[in-house]
């Protein structure tokens, strides 16, 4: 019975430590992932989150992509459909990053009060596509 | 073919329902004839999904552009063993492949369990008939089935992505999968052993080998993702935190806290409950991992497209885990413990907390994968977090955890004496102290390395110490050489020993992940000629000098090489080139180009550093190029980790060994005699 008390003891703390861990790492790290229409309506709300890092996930502008070669700069607008945000980030984009249509980015990065977003990260996933193409084959 | 596939998934599903159905009604209790029809089922449905399979295969290879899973995933041009691993490459094709293997585990089980276990069988072919039916059932009703055909037929399919044109890709997904699936099996037997009432330790001596086949392929699968991520997604890095490798870490973690578990259960009649839950518990993960690859809730590079098929699985997680607790529940009392806990200072609390801290790190993974998605249910806002979170709650926990790997092995069961913890701890703990000073002497200041390796070097210590006496008291008892001894002593006891080794592959594991602490990174644009320096963390300065960008076509693509020249302090040590590539199809004379452009790396590798180069782009017409360069050290160890811990695994469950029908303590794998480790008594 001792060491069973003894134990739930070393298990409450660990089970405390665990949960600990996870608040803080949440409290800490954690980051809004908005839409672009999401972001323009909240921040309009509440200023704290101008200039905060946090995320957006939405569809590329086709079209809307310039390159500075040079300097590794890239400028590009993204969409929900509803919104548009101008997009800068300076750094290499994924291989999947294109200007095809309908290509979904997740840009992660803060967003200035002059309306433009400042990407730190661009992520771009490409699914999509191939399962719109299957349909227009399918159609053809 | 695809009439004839077709025509074979329905008679594995009416098969299927057929041994479903009548298993879980408990009639072959007073028919034998009955059982033997059930039982029989799963060998049909195997036969069945075989040749559906080889339909498949025969699309695949003959071209047959007019099956739309064919046309989607594979290209006249793409080489023969990628159009054989195609069958996996989609959704559909992965949802037979899934079938298939489970219904052939399932036959293996019904075909492989002794007679002993002969009453639960019919109830094992029940549950993993019902997964097979679930499956097959996904393929006709949902719309994913893998024969569809299309209108017309297309002159060339689209090729497969070239991410997955690796050996990588061509085995990892499989060995992934047959780890996900085998944990069907463990499953099955628990759900058996429940509805039957046979709760003493049989049905753990049924699924034991089970249980280490399904860890060990889920292990080859996680170590296979992270090789496949690091030569070819072309980020720097091997685990991302992304929600897909985690799906696949999950199982694994539990599975680890069952292997452990069901030892104190084998020995002590303890945690009969624990390790029903955890079984139950790392078969839905299983089926998680799958939900979170096929239905997109969550957004990971790795994901599948966003279809219907997601609130299949998620209904069939609902239905088992309501099921699988609820006959839990109806059973509990039958579940007690025959004895309590004795003391803090003995193996089974060092088990115990190993148990509550894998668990622990599986429930803070589960949360952060699926934080975003219980943000937004509960706040509204959708918050997501990183590996910044993952490796926050993680680094600290796998330490502790890797410190009871050292632990564990040299507590007594029972309750550990004042003596016992000093013979045993002396020298493992030095070990792990000169470790620490050794490193500060040499100049390492990073402390959280410094802590992990010298933990590294106390779980080192320990399993030396263990190989060691062990291998003194057989040498001395039988007056055999060393070397005779050692071997004969690892033969006669594979479980333990076994086991060390997978500790010893574990220990390697978190060394080279530390290493990853001291990664050096830059990013640089070079004109021919121009060159820059590195310097890695051990003191060297790596010089690389940009030669030149060169344009060629290749089997089914276009390529971009760019080349550097690469010295160490001065020393030539060869070239380096990675590669651009676009990838074509034939569409009658015309060449176009298919997917995104992909990336391929160049890696060096030594024992103590990778030099990873990536070339990210040319500058429009002219030979500069940008480039990144990064240092990684110590990354030929994870996978050098990877195969001592496959090796381990191995051992482990090699037959031989203890006879069968050998006494429980020697089928625990502890009591075995061993003169001289006598603290096992």
């Amino acid at each position: 019975m001792q060491a069973g008390r003894k134990f739930l003891v070393g298990a409450a703390l660990i089970v405390g430590a665990v949960g600990y861990l996870i608040a803080a790492g949440v409290r800490e790290t954690g980051v809004y992932f908005l839409t672009p229409t999401e972001l323009v309506t909240k921040s309009t709300a509440d200023t704290t989150l101008y200039d905060l890092g946090l995320k957006v996930g939405a569809k590329v502008v086709p079209g809307s992509i310039r390159r500075d070669a040079t300097q590794r700069q890239v400028d590009f607008r993204i969409s929900d459909g509803t919104r548009e945000i101008p997009v800068t980030y300076t750094g290499l984009v994924p291989d999947t990053f294109t200007d095809a249509n309908d290509i979904e980015v997740i840009v992660e990065g803060r967003y200035g009060r002059d309306g433009l977003f400042r990407a730190t990260e661009v992520l771009a996933k490409c699914g999509s596509r191939y399962e719109a193409a299957a349909e227009e084959a399918r159609k053809a | 073919m695809t009439f004839l596939g077709q025509f074979a998934l329905w008679a594995a599903l009416l098969l299927g329902c057929w041994g479903a159905v009548i298993g879980f009604s408990g009639r072959w209790r007073s028919r034998p004839d009955l059982a033997l029809t059930v039982t029989r089922s799963v060998h049909a449905v195997l036969l069945a999904l075989a040749v559906a399979s080889i339909a498949l295969w025969k699309g695949l290879l003959a071209h047959d552009f007019n099956i739309q899973y064919v046309w989607a995933y594979t290209s006249r041009n793409l080489p023969t063993p990628y159009v054989v691993a195609a069958f996996w490459a989609g959704q559909k094709g992965s949802l037979l492949f899934w079938a298939a293997v489970l219904a052939l585990f399932a036959s293996l089980a019904q075909f492989l369990t002794s007679r002993r276990h002969a009453p639960l069988l019919p109830y094992v072919a029940a549950v993993t008939q019902s997964v097979v039916v679930f499956f097959v059932g996904v393929m006709l009703f949902s719309g994913e089935n893998p024969f569809g055909r299309l209108d017309f037929t297309p002159p060339d399919g689209r090729g497969l992505n070239p991410q997955l044109q690796n050996v990588g890709m061509v085995i990892h997904p499989p060995m992934l999968y047959l780890g996900y699936i085998s944990i069907t099996i463990p499953f099955a037997f628990a759900i058996a052993a429940l509805l039957a009432r046979r709760l003493d330790t049989g049905w753990l001596h049924a699924i034991r080998k089970w249980t280490l086949v399904s860890w060990l392929f889920l292990s080859i699968g996680i170590t296979l993702g992270m090789w496949w991520a690091y030569v070819e997604l072309g980020w720097g890095g091997y685990w991302g935190w992304d929600p897909v490798e985690n799906a696949s870490l999950l199982p694994w973690l539990t599975m680890t806290a069952f292997l452990h578990s069901v030892m104190i259960q084998e020995k002590r009649g303890m945690l009969k409950r624990w390790n029903l839950g955890l079984i139950v518990g790392t078969f839905l993960l299983s089926i998680f991992g799958t939900f979170i690859t096929r239905s997109g809730v969550i957004a990971s590079v790795h994901s599948f497209t966003q279809s219907s098929v997601g609130y299949f699985f998620l209904g069939f997680l609902v239905v088992c885990g309501a099921a699988a607790f609820t006959l839990l529940y109806t059973r509990w009392s039958a579940l007690a413990a025959d004895v309590q806990l004795e003391s803090m200072l003995s193996r089974e609390a060092a088990f115990l907390f190993n148990n509550l801290i894998l668990v622990g790190i599986a429930f803070s993974v589960l949360w952060g994968t699926l934080f975003p998605i219980l943000s937004e249910l509960v706040q509204g806002d959708k918050i997501t977090v990183g590996p910044p979170f993952f490796n926050r709650v993680n680094i600290p926990l796998g330490l502790l955890l890797l410190a009871l790997t050292g632990i564990g092995p040299l507590i007594a069961w029972r309750k550990a004496s004042r003596a016992n913890l000093r013979r045993q701890f002396t020298a493992p703990l030095s070990a792990g102290l000169l470790t620490a000073l050794a490193l500060i002497a040499a100049g390492m200041r990073n402390w959280y390395a410094l802590v992990a390796l010298a933990i590294a070097g106390f779980v080192a210590g320990t399993i030396t110490q263990e190989f060691w006496r062990g291998t003194r008291a057989r040498g001395r008892m039988h007056g055999e050489a060393w070397p005779v001894a050692f071997g004969r002593l690892v033969a006669r006891n594979r479980r333990r020993y076994g086991g060390y080794l997978v500790h010893a592959g574990i220990l390697i594991y978190f060394v080279a992940f530390t290493g990853m602490a001291f990664k050096r990174e830059r990013a640089a644009t070079l004109t021919p000629g121009q060159s820059i320096e590195l310097a890695s963390p051990y003191g060297h300065t790596y010089r690389f000098t940009h030669l030149g960008v060169s344009q060629y076509k290749d089997l089914n693509r276009f390529v971009t090489a760019a080349t550097v020249r690469v010295e160490r302090d001065g020393a030539p040590l060869g070239v380096m080139t990675s590669e651009k590539r676009q990838h074509f199809t034939i569409q009658g004379t015309e060449e176009v180009s298919s997917f995104e452009p992909s990336t391929e790396v160049a890696i060096r590798s030594d024992l103590r550093e990778d030099l990873f180069i990536v070339f990210t782009g040319v500058i429009g017409g002219t030979e500069e190029a940008d480039y990144r360069f990064t240092i990684n050290p110590l990354v030929w160890w994870v996978w050098f980790g990877g195969v001592v811990l496959v090796a381990g695994g191995l051992v482990t469950m090699w037959p031989g060994g203890a006879p069968l029908g050998a006494p429980r303590r020697a089928q625990a794998g502890y009591g075995v005699s061993l003169v001289g480790v006598g603290d096992e008594r």
